[in-house]
C-alpha cells in the first residue's frame, strides 16, 4: 500500500504556478481521451470539436464572451469574500434579485425611454444583489449565523420570488398567459458591441473592467491588505483595527452588488426581459471559476473563459457527434479536479511512500501561524 | 503559436469541409430539448419522436440534438449552432425558446425551423402544438366514473394556458358524468420532482381523493397510487410498467407522424411555416389502452375518444367560469385563441388560480 | 385517525433521506471537513442503487451497492482534499457536478423501467394493531437503519474514545496532530461513512421513496441535508428533529394546498427554506451553545508537518 505525503514548500513554487494549469490539463486530456475511445468516439476528432471550434469562429467567440460574462462577474465579487474568510455561496440569489430589481424600470414603468433608462437599471441591479446579499451579511454579524447556509436558502427562495412575479403580478398581459414580463424596450437594453459580429454585449466589458478595478483594490490598496488580513488571522486584524463585522458587510456588499450586475446585464442584454429561469446556475458556476482563478480577479478573467469554453465544447460535441450532454459534464468535472489537484503543486512537494507503520510524530509545540495561512 | 494557430484552423476548416460534402445529399434534422432525455417524460417523448424518424426515413436523413438547454441564451447558442452546423430543419421543443427561435430564423432564412407550444411564426418559422386537453376529457368522465368519493386528486406543475386548459377540460369531462365531482389540486412548481409528486399524491390522497391525475412528468404519482391500491392516469409516456394495476390509462404524446411528415416535407421541398394544433384525430395525442376498468367505463371513453376525433370539441357551450358568469353559450365552441392563452377556470374548480 | 397515520407516515419517508444524509456529514463535520459534495453522492448512490437492485432482481443488494457506490465516491473527494490538501469547498462542489453527470451517464439504460420497492416490514400481530402498528413496525427497511443510525452516531460520538478523539480533531486538528493522532486516517473514515451514508440515502430516493431512476431525482435534497447539520448545530438528536420538522413542513405544504388555502404555492415552497433560515437564527443567537458544538477547523486543509 503506497500514501502519499505532503511536504510543505517554503515558499511557493513560481514553477508550478506557472505549470500546474498545462499538467491539469494534459491529465484532463489523457483521461478524456480513455473516456471518449471508451464510448468509441475517436478523442482527436473529439478534443479539435470540443476545444478547438468553438474558438476558431467569430460568432463562437462572441458566444463565449456572453457565457464568461457573468461568470468573471460574479467570481471576482466572490474571490473577495473568500480572501477574507466569508463563504458566501448564495451569489445565485444575489443574481436573480439584481435581474428583479433592476427590471423594475422597463417592466413597471415601460413608457420612461432614453439614455438615462439603462444606467438607472445598472444601478438598482447592483443596489437589488447587495441589499440581497445584505440579508446573511445582517444575519452573521448581529447573530453570528452561519452565511454559508443562510446565503444558501436565499437562493430558494429569490427563485420562487422570481417564478412568481413572471406568473403574476408582472406578467405580461399580452403574452397569452405565458410566464414572462414585457419585452423591453430598446433603451432598456444592453447594446451589442459588434452587432455585426455577433451577440455579446457590454455585460462582458463590464466583467473585464471589474476585474481589473477588485484587482487594484486587492493589490494596491489597503483595503485589500485589510482583507487579506482579517481573512487568514481574525485576531491579528483586531489588532491592527480592522472590523471584522465591517469586512463581513464590505464583503458581502461587494459580491452582492456585483452579482446583482451580472443579473441585470444578462436579463437586459441577453434575455430581454424576465423569465421564470434567468440563471443555468452561474452563481454556484462562479464559485468554481473563483477557486480556478485562485481568488485572483485575472486569473479569474482566465478561468472563466476557460470554464464558458467548456460549455460551448460540451454542446459542439453533443451535436456534431451525438456524445451526451452528461459526458461534457463529466469532462468538465475532470477537469475542475485536475485543476484543483495540481494547484497543490505550488505549496507542497509531493511524495509517495510506503505504508508508514509508524506514527506521526507529533512535533509538540502547537504552530497555529502556518495553519492559519494555508486557510486562506 | 500563431502559425501553430493557423495551422490549426485550416485543419480545422478542412475537415468541417469533408464533413459537410460528405453529408450533403442527406438532410439534417436537429432538436433542442429543454430537459434531459432521459425523464421518461416531455423530453424523452420527443426524443423519441426523433428515433422514430430516422427510423421511418433511414439514410436519407441524419438526426442531431441538444439536451438540457436552458432557455434563455444558451437557447439563443443553440439554435444558432445547429444552423451554422447544416441542419435543414430545427425542432425547439419548449415555449421558452420562442423568443431565441424568432430571432435566430431571422437570421437564418434558408433553415426551417418548427416551435411546439408557442405563439410567434416567421417566413421560415412554424408553430406545432398538441390538443393534450381533448384526452384530459377523457380522462376526466373516466375519473368520474371510477371515482367512489367523487373527488379527484390533480397534480399540477406551473399555471400556464397549457395546464389551466388542462384541469378545466378534465373538469368538464368528469361533470358531463357526475355534476358534484370535485378535484382537489396541488401545484408543486416543477415539471419534474419525483419525490414532490409522490408526496404530493400521497396528500391528496390522505385528503380524500381516491384518483389520481398529473400534468408532471414523473411515474412517482402513480406509483403511490399503486401501493394504495387506488387509481391515477399516467402522461406524456405510457407508464403501465411502473403501475400495472393502477394506471387507468396514459395521456401520451406521440410527435412522430408529425416530425415524419415535417421532415419528409423539407426532403420533398414543399415545407412551408404551418400553425397546426394536432389532436386525437391527428394520432399526436394517444390514450394507452384502457385497463383496470369495467368494460362499459371502457367503452365510454372509446365512444367519447371517437366523438372527438370526429370533430367534438370538449369546450363546446354551455359553460360557465368559476364564478358563474357565462363563457360559452350553448352549443357555442371555444375558438383556439382564448384555449392558448386560457387564464382562468370554468365552474366546479375548487382552487383559486395562481395569478 | 388513518388520516393522521397516513400523514405521519409521508412524513417519516420524506424526512429519512434527509436525516441519513445528514448524519452522515455530521460525523464528517465533526471530523473538520465540509464536504458540500452530499447530493452529488446521493445521486450517485440513487443510480447505483437502482441499477445494481435491476440487474440482479433484488433490492436488497441494490441497498448495498448505493452504500457503496456512496462510499467509493466520496473517497475522490477524500483523496483531493485529504491528501492533496485541495479547497474543500471548491472540490465539493466539483464532486457534486461530476455526480450530477456521471450518474446520467451510468443511468442511461435505466431509463423508463420500473424499479422493485423495498418491502415495508410486516409483523404479524404487531403491525396490525390501530395507529401505532403501522407507525412502528409497518415501515420500510431504512426507516429503521436511519433511526438506528442516529442512535448509533450519537453513542459513538460522545460515549466512546474514538468519537471523542474525531471531535477533538474536528476542534483542532493540530493539537490532535501534536497528540499523535492520524488526523488524516480519522477523516477518510470520516469522509466514506459521510458517503456510505449519502449513498444510502440515495438508494432510499431510488429503492423506496420513488422506486426509479431518473436523472437528477435527488433534486436538491443533498443541500437541505447539509443545512440541517448546521441547523442542528452538529447535535445528532437535533438533525433528527430537524429532519422531521422539514419533512412536516414541506408535506403540510401540499397538505394546505389540497385543504385549498389560498395563498400563491411559490409561498409555501419557499416556506422549508424561510424556516431553515429562521432556524439558524435562532439557535445561533445562543453564543454559547454554538461555540461549544461547532467544530472549530471546519472546512480548513490539514497538513501533517514533520
Amino acid at each position: 500500500m503506497m500514501r502519499l505525503e505532503l511536504v510543505k514548500r517554503p515558499q511557493r513554487s513560481a514553477l508550478f504556478s506557472a505549470l500546474s494549469p498545462f499538467i491539469a490539463f494534459a491529465l484532463t486530456i489523457i483521461a478524456g481521451a480513455i473516456m471518449f475511445a471508451l464510448l468509441g468516439v475517436n478523442p482527436l476528432t473529439a478534443f479539435r470539436i470540443y476545444f478547438i471550434e468553438p474558438i476558431s469562429q467569430v460568432w463562437q467567440l462572441h458566444e463565449l464572451a456572453i457565457k464568461a460574462a457573468p461568470l468573471i462577474l460574479i467570481a471576482v465579487g466572490l474571490s473577495v469574500c473568500y480572501k477574507a474568510n466569508i463563504w458566501n455561496i448564495g451569489a445565485e440569489g444575489q443574481f436573480i434579485l439584481g435581474g428583479i430589481v433592476g427590471s423594475i424600470i422597463p417592466v413597471l414603468f415601460p413608457q420612461f425611454e432614453g439614455p438615462l433608462v439603462l444606467p438607472l437599471m445598472l444601478l438598482l441591479g447592483m443596489v437589488g444583489g447587495a441589499a440581497y446579499a445584505a440579508i446573511p451579511a445582517l444575519l452573521k454579524t448581529r447573530f453570528g449565523t452561519n452565511e454559508i447556509l443562510t446565503s444558501l436558502m436565499l437562493v430558494y427562495v429569490a427563485q420562487l420570488f422570481l417564478d412568481w412575479l413572471v406568473r403574476g403580478p408582472w406578467r405580461d398581459p399580452q403574452g397569452h398567459g405565458f410566464p414572462q414580463t414585457i419585452q423591453f424596450n430598446d433603451s432598456a437594453v444592453l447594446p451589442e458591441l459588434m452587432p455585426d459580429a455577433g451577440r455579446a454585449n457590454w455585460g462582458f466589458v463590464f466583467a473585464l473592467v471589474a476585474a481589473v478595478l477588485v484587482w487594484i483594490l486587492m493589490s494596491r490598496m489597503l483595503k485589500g491588505f485589510e482583507v487579506r488580513v482579517l481573512g487568514s488571522s481574525p485576531r491579528a486584524g483586531r489588532f491592527a483595527g480592522f472590523g471584522l463585522n465591517r469586512m463581513v458587510f464590505f464583503a458581502f456588499l461587494l459580491s452582492g452588488a456585483l452579482a446583482g450586475l451580472a443579473g441585470i446585464s444578462e436579463v437586459s442584454g441577453a434575455i430581454g426581459q424576465l423569465q421564470p429561469v434567468i440563471s443555468p446556475g452561474y452563481g454556484f458556476t462562479a464559485i468554481i471559476v473563483a477557486f480556478l482563478g485562485r481568488l485572483n480577479p485575472l486569473g479569474i478573467v482566465a478561468a472563466g473563459l476557460v470554464l464558458a469554453l467548456t460549455y460551448l465544447g460540451g454542446e459542439a460535441v453533443q451535436s456534431a457527434l451525438g456524445i451526451s450532454d452528461k459526458v461534457a459534464r463529466v469532462f468538465q468535472g475532470m477537469l475542475l479536479f485536475f485543476v484543483l489537484g495540481c494547484d497543490t503543486l505550488i505549496h507542497y512537494r509531493i511524495r509517495l511512500i510506503g505504508l508508514a507503520l509508524t506514527k506521526p510524530q507529533g512535533t509538540a509545540k502547537l504552530e497555529v501561524a502556518p495553519k492559519l495561512k494555508e486557510a486562506r | 503559436m500563431k502559425k501553430l494557430l493557423i495551422a490549426l484552423m485550416t485543419t480545422t476548416a478542412a475537415l468541417s469541409l469533408a464533413a459537410t460534402a460528405e453529408a450533403a445529399d442527406k438532410l439534417k434534422a436537429c432538436w433542442v430539448y429543454t430537459g434531459p432525455i432521459g425523464d421518461f417524460g416531455y423530453s424523452y417523448q420527443h426524443d423519441q419522436g426523433r428515433l422514430e424518424v430516422e427510423k421511418a426515413l433511414g439514410d436519407k436523413v441524419e438526426t442531431a440534438y441538444l439536451e438540457n438547454v436552458s432557455e434563455g441564451p444558451d437557447a439563443d447558442r443553440a439554435f444558432e449552432r445547429l444552423a451554422r452546423e447544416g441542419c435543414k430543419i430545427i425542432f425547439g421543443t419548449s415555449f421558452g425558446f420562442m423568443d431565441p427561435e424568432v430571432k435566430v430564423a431571422k437570421k437564418f432564412p434558408k433553415v426551417m425551423f418548427e416551435h411546439a407550444t408557442g405563439y410567434k411564426t416567421g417566413d421560415n418559422l412554424g408553430i406545432y402544438n398538441a390538443r393534450f386537453y381533448e384526452g384530459r376529457y377523457v380522462l376526466g368522465q373516466i375519473a368520474a366514473k371510477e371515482s367512489k368519493a367523487g373527488v379527484a386528486g390533480y397534480i399540477v406543475s406551473f399555471p400556464i394556458p397549457e395546464v389551466v386548459m388542462g384541469i378545466n377540460s378534465f373538469m368538464l369531462g368528469a361533470q358531463s358524468i357526475n355534476p358534484n365531482f370535485k378535484a382537489k389540486i396541488v401545484w408543486v412548481n416543477s415539471w419534474f420532482d419525483p419525490g414532490k409528486e409522490a408526496d404530493a399524491a400521497k396528500a391528496l390522497f390522505d385528503q380524500g381523493a381516491d384518483i389520481i391525475v398529473q400534468h408532471t412528468d414523473s411515474t412517482a404519482a402513480l406509483q403511490v397510487a399503486e401501493e394504495r391500491k387506488l387509481h391515477g392516469f399516467g402522461q406524456s409516456s405510457d407508464m403501465i410498467k411502473f403501475a400495472p394495476k393502477a394506471q387507468l390509462t396514459s395521456l401520451t404524446d406521440e410527435w412522430g407522424p408529425y416530425y415524419i411528415s415535417r421532415v419528409q416535407a423539407a426532403l420533398d421541398g414543399t415545407w412551408k411555416p404551418d400553425n397546426v394544433w394536432l389532436g386525437i384525430k391527428d394520432g399526436a395525442v394517444k390514450l394507452a389502452p384502457y385497463t383496470n376498468m369495467p368494460d362499459d367505463v371502457k367503452a365510454m371513453a372509446e365512444a367519447t375518444e371517437k366523438k372527438i376525433a370526429g370533430g367534438w370539441n370538449p369546450f363546446t357551450g354551455p359553460v360557465a367560469k368559476q364564478d358563474g358568469t357565462p363563457w360559452l353559450k350553448d352549443g357555442e365552441v371555444a375558438d383556439d385563441g382564448t384555449l392558448l392563452g386560457m387564464n382562468f377556470y370554468v365552474k366546479g374548480v375548487d382552487d383559486k388560480l395562481p395569478q | 385517525m388513518d388520516i393522521t397515520v397516513n400523514i405521519l407516515l409521508t412524513i417519516a419517508t420524506a424526512a429519512t433521506p434527509l436525516l441519513i444524509a445528514a448524519i452522515g456529514e455530521l460525523v464528517v463535520e465533526r471530523s473538520g471537513v465540509l464536504n458540500l459534495g452530499v447530493e452529488g453522492m446521493m445521486i450517485m448512490g440513487a443510480v447505483g442503487g437502482f441499477g445494481a437492485s435491476y440487474l440482479t432482481g433484488s433490492p436488497w443488494i441494490g441497498l448495498l451497492a448505493a452504500i457503496a457506490m456512496g462510499a467509493v465516491f466520496s473517497l475522490l473527494f477524500a483523496v483531493m482534499t485529504l491528501s492533496l490538501a485541495t479547497n474543500q469547498v471548491a472540490t465539493g462542489l466539483s464532486l457534486t457536478l461530476l455526480g450530477l453527470g456521471l450518474s446520467g451517464m451510468m443511468g442511461t439504460r435505466f431509463v423508463g423501467q420500473p424499479g422493485e420497492r423495498l418491502p415495508n416490514l410486516d409483523i404479524p400481530g404487531l403491525t396490525s394493531i390501530p395507529v401505532i402498528g403501522r407507525l412502528l413496525f409497518g415501515q420500510d427497511p431504512i426507516f429503521y437503519i436511519s433511526i438506528a443510525l442516529t442512535a448509533a452516531v450519537m453513542w459513538f460520538l460522545f460515549k466512546t474514545r474514538t468519537g471523542l478523539t474525531l471531535r477533538s480533531i474536528g476542534d483542532s486538528h493540530t493539537s490532535a496532530h501534536a497528540l499523535g493522532i492520524h488526523v488524516i486516517r480519522y477523516r477518510y473514515l470520516a469522509v466514506i461513512f459521510g458517503g456510505a451514508c449519502a449513498g444510502l440515502a440515495g438508494g432510499h430516493l431510488s429503492l423506496v421513496y420513488t422506486p426509479q431512476w431518473v436523472e437528477n431525482m435527488s433534486a436538491g435534497r443533498g443541500w437541505i441535508a447539509l443545512a440541517l447539520v448546521v441547523f442542528a448545530s452538529w447535535r445528532p438528536w437535533r438533525v433528527l428533529a430537524g429532519a422531521y420538522i422539514f419533512g412536516a413542513v414541506w408535506i403540510g405544504q401540499l397538505h394546505a394546498q389540497a385543504f385549498g388555502i389560498p395563498v400563491p404555492s411559490q409561498f409555501l415552497s419557499s416556506l422549508p427554506y424561510l424556516a431553515t433560515v429562521v432556524v439558524l437564527v435562532l439557535i445561533s443567537r445562543n453564543k454559547r451553545l454554538t461555540m461549544m458544538n461547532t467544530p472549530a477547523s471546519l472546512g480548513q486543509p490539514f497538513v501533517p508537518d514533520r
